[in-house]
């Protein structure tokens, strides 16, 4: 029998999996992709206790996230988009000129 | 406090009360309206009025004069008790419980005033449309007389200290402008200046007088203040006295303010014969005079009073005794003069009528001395020495008449106004009784011998002995606009004495104001005539020294105390010594202090937060990862602190 504990396991791996993935990697593509990864992680622990409860609370907040991360997708990648043609680069190291 | 003046109070003050004002004192505005119309026209409407400004600058005075006559006639009519009439003419300040309405008060004391300020201040208009005549700015200077003489008249009819305190700004802002009026001369620049100064102290003392009344009596107006004065504690009444006199001594260059005076003389003479005889010094007089109910309670501040004039009359005339400077002898002789008037004003009831008829007659000598000493500089290309005029009596007949008789009149000649002015006063002070009494009344009697000897040193110096011209000096009498003001002066300077103090009249006239003196003791009494002796010393004194013997071109070296008068008796090495110097070095001090300390303190806590924030902000890195890594510590930190408080 799965338990909701397995899930919030699962839950807690991908997050961190997509924390340390936005933390050490430099492609700007790979730490957009780390933070889908860190929110659906979140989507599967709102799914899995909306199931727990027995309420569609959880659901309605997953479908939240989503549209919410479908947006930032949009205006991330134009972001992207534009820097890239500027420097020839997606490294998120290299745009680093808005300092002290 | 002896005998006469003590007992006197009771029964000689005068109780202040006044009646609306009817009639033609109802106008009593135009006073005002006319010298301002003039200055404004003057002032106001550029070159256009060059040509016949002057007309409407003589004009205005005279207009007012004529106005003032009325009034005294009108006064006349009425009985002694009920001339004093006030009328309202506006609102000014309403605040809260400060209420101050701008009132004009017509009673003997100010319609005297009114009559000096206009009569004499006409006459010399008159003869400045002669001595300016090639002064190509003479416009503006008959713009700035005229707002002299509306600031000197507003000071004498205003009904309450504040409208008067107005007045008095403004006699001060027109001898400024006045004294400086040649101001591309750096001496008349920085003389105008040090007039300003000097005035503003004295004006310090009366502006806190007035806050003091305010404080102590929730009025300003005399009719507020004289009642009440005698409920005041007897602290109070003797600061305001005090403070009263420093601004008397301010306005009327009397010890310790006395510097101004004799750099004022940097002026045109026109001014100098106004500031000297019609306005301006006459002011401080009229002030103390005016408030005599107040300095009616306050022997303490009476006796400063009649010290600072003992001292001044003879530290003026001293000074006078040295100066080669017709100007400047002068100018020594008024602040003396204006030393009598004071000494009589301290003197309370006794003195309060005769320092008044000294000052009415000495604005007719005064006036004409110095329209005289006028017309000989226009006539000496602006030569002012007195060792470079010499015979002129014959060349100036008219001028050597009336200067005659002013210079009769000054050093008391019976029966010359002077004589009769000035004797009362030496007698009251003997009259005061005690030590002060003797001393105040010998300072008198030894100030009208110096007096005699300085006018006659004058007099034998400008129009008697040889001629020690420059070359290019070619004098010939002044034109007649010039001599006929000095004409009327003369004949005021022989009559006016003796028509104010024969009979009482001028006493009796002012008696509802100031009260009355103990009867006189007649004219020639031991005083007059020890004056009279002392009189006629000093003049022999000055005729073996200057009229007998040739007068070197050149100044000798003279002695210590010649030397110590011509430096103004080191009145400006004192000022400079104990107030200027401690003075600098006290912004000095400040300023180091300022820079040192103030903006020590604020300049060491904004490096501080400079150098502080220029290593934070080392934090701000660009690197986004590093941002990501530091609002992920955040939150874990966030998270484990929720934990840990629920926990």
């Amino acid at each position: 029998m799965v338990s909701p504990a397995h899930y919030v396991a699962l839950s807690v791996i991908l997050f961190v999996i997509g924390a340390v993935g936005v933390l050490v990697r430099r492609n700007a593509i790979v730490i957009f992709m780390c933070v889908e990864l860190m929110l659906n992680a979140v989507n599967l622990a709102f799914v899995a206790f909306a199931r727990m409860h027995g309420n569609l609370d959880g659901q309605v907040i997953a479908f939240f996230v989503m549209v919410v991360a479908a947006a930032e997708v949009v205006v991330g990648l134009a972001i992207l988009t534009s820097i890239f043609r500027t420097r020839r680069s997606a490294s998120v190291d290299d745009a680093s000129l808005l300092k002290y | 406090m002896t005998g006469s003046v003590a007992g006197g109070h009771a029964s000689s003050a005068a109780v202040m009360t006044a009646l609306q004002a009817v009639g033609i004192q109802r106008a009593a505005w135009l006073l005002l309206a006319f010298p301002l119309a003039g200055a404004a026209i003057l002032l106001l409407s550029g070159k256009r009025t060059n040509s016949w400004g002057h007309l409407v600058g003589v004009a205005m005075p005279v207009l007012a004069f004529c106005y003032g006559v009325a009034a005294f006639i009108a006064m006349l009519g009425y009985p002694a008790s009920q001339r004093a009439r006030d009328m309202t003419l506006f609102t000014w300040i309403n605040v809260g419980r400060f209420h101050v309405t701008i009132g004009l008060l017509l009673d003997p004391l100010s319609i005297s005033f009114v009559l000096l300020i206009t009569g004499i201040g006409s006459l010399i208009h008159i003869f400045a449309v002669g001595y300016m005549s090639h002064d190509p700015e003479r416009r503006r200077f008959f713009g700035y007389m005229n707002l002299f003489v509306a600031a000197m008249l507003l000071l004498v009819v205003a009904d309450n200290y504040l409208a008067l305190y107005v007045g008095w700004e403004g006699v001060g802002l027109a001898s400024y402008l006045l004294i400086g009026f040649w101001q591309y001369k750096p001496t008349a620049a920085t003389a105008a200046k040090k007039a300003f100064i000097a005035n503003r102290v004295g004006d310090a003392g009366l502006s806190l007088a007035i806050m003091l009344m305010f404080a102590t009596f929730g009025s300003v107006t005399f009719l507020g203040v004289f009642p009440a004065a005698g409920g005041a504690s007897h602290t109070v009444q003797t600061a305001l006295g005090l403070l009263l006199l420093l601004g008397a001594c301010g306005k009327s260059a009397q010890l310790p303010l006395q510097s101004w005076l004799l750099d004022a003389m940097e002026g045109p003479t026109p001014v100098s014969a106004l500031i000297h005889a019609a306005t301006m010094v006459t002011a401080g007089v009229y002030l103390i005079v005016r408030s005599n109910p107040i300095f009616n309670l306050s022997p303490d501040a009476r006796l400063a009073v009649t010290v600072v004039g003992a001292a001044t009359l003879l530290f003026g005339a001293i000074i006078g005794a040295a100066k080669d400077d017709i100007k400047k002898a002068l100018a020594g002789s008024t602040m003396s003069q204006i030393g009598y008037m004071t000494l009589a004003a301290g003197l309370g009831p006794a003195g309060y009528a005769f320092a008044i008829a000294h000052l009415l007659a000495h604005g007719f000598f005064k006036a004409g001395l110095f329209l005289g000493a006028g017309s000989v500089k226009h006539e000496m290309n602006d030569e002012v020495d007195m060792r470079r005029f010499g015979g002129l009596a014959k060349i100036m007949p008219i001028t050597f008449v009336t200067f005659l008789f002013g210079y009769l009149a000054i050093i008391g000649v019976p029966p010359f106004s002077g004589f009769f002015s000035k004797d009362p006063i030496i007698e009251a002070a003997f009259d005061k009784g005690g030590a002060s009494g003797a001393i105040l009344g010998s300072a008198a009697l030894l100030g009208a011998g110096i007096t005699a000897f300085y006018m006659t040193r004058v007099m034998f110096m400008t129009f008697a002995g040889e001629r020690r011209w420059e070359e290019n000096a070619h004098p010939h009498e002044a034109p007649s606009v010039m001599t006929w003001p000095m004409i009327v002066l003369a004949v005021g300077s022989l009559g006016a004495g003796g028509f104010l103090i024969l009979d009482n009249r001028l006493v009796t006239f002012l008696a509802p104001v100031v009260g009355t003196p103990p009867a006189s003791h007649g004219i020639f009494t031991a005083p007059a005539i020890a004056s009279l002796a002392l009189v006629a010393a000093g003049a022999a004194i000055a005729w073996a020294m200057y009229g007998r013997r040739e007068v070197p071109v050149r100044a000798p070296a003279g002695r210590f105390a010649t030397v110590a008068a011509r430096k103004d008796l080191y009145g400006d090495a004192i000022n400079e010594s104990v107030l200027m110097r401690p003075g600098q070095w006290l912004t000095r001090l400040s300023v180091y202090f300022d820079n040192r300390g103030l903006d020590g303190l604020v300049n060491t806590l904004a490096a501080a937060m400079g150098g502080t924030s220029g290593r934070l902000r080392r934090l701000q890195t660009g690197f986004v990862r590093s941002y990501a890594a530091a609002m992920f510590l955040g939150a874990v930190l966030l998270v484990g602190a929720l934990l840990l408080v629920k926990i």
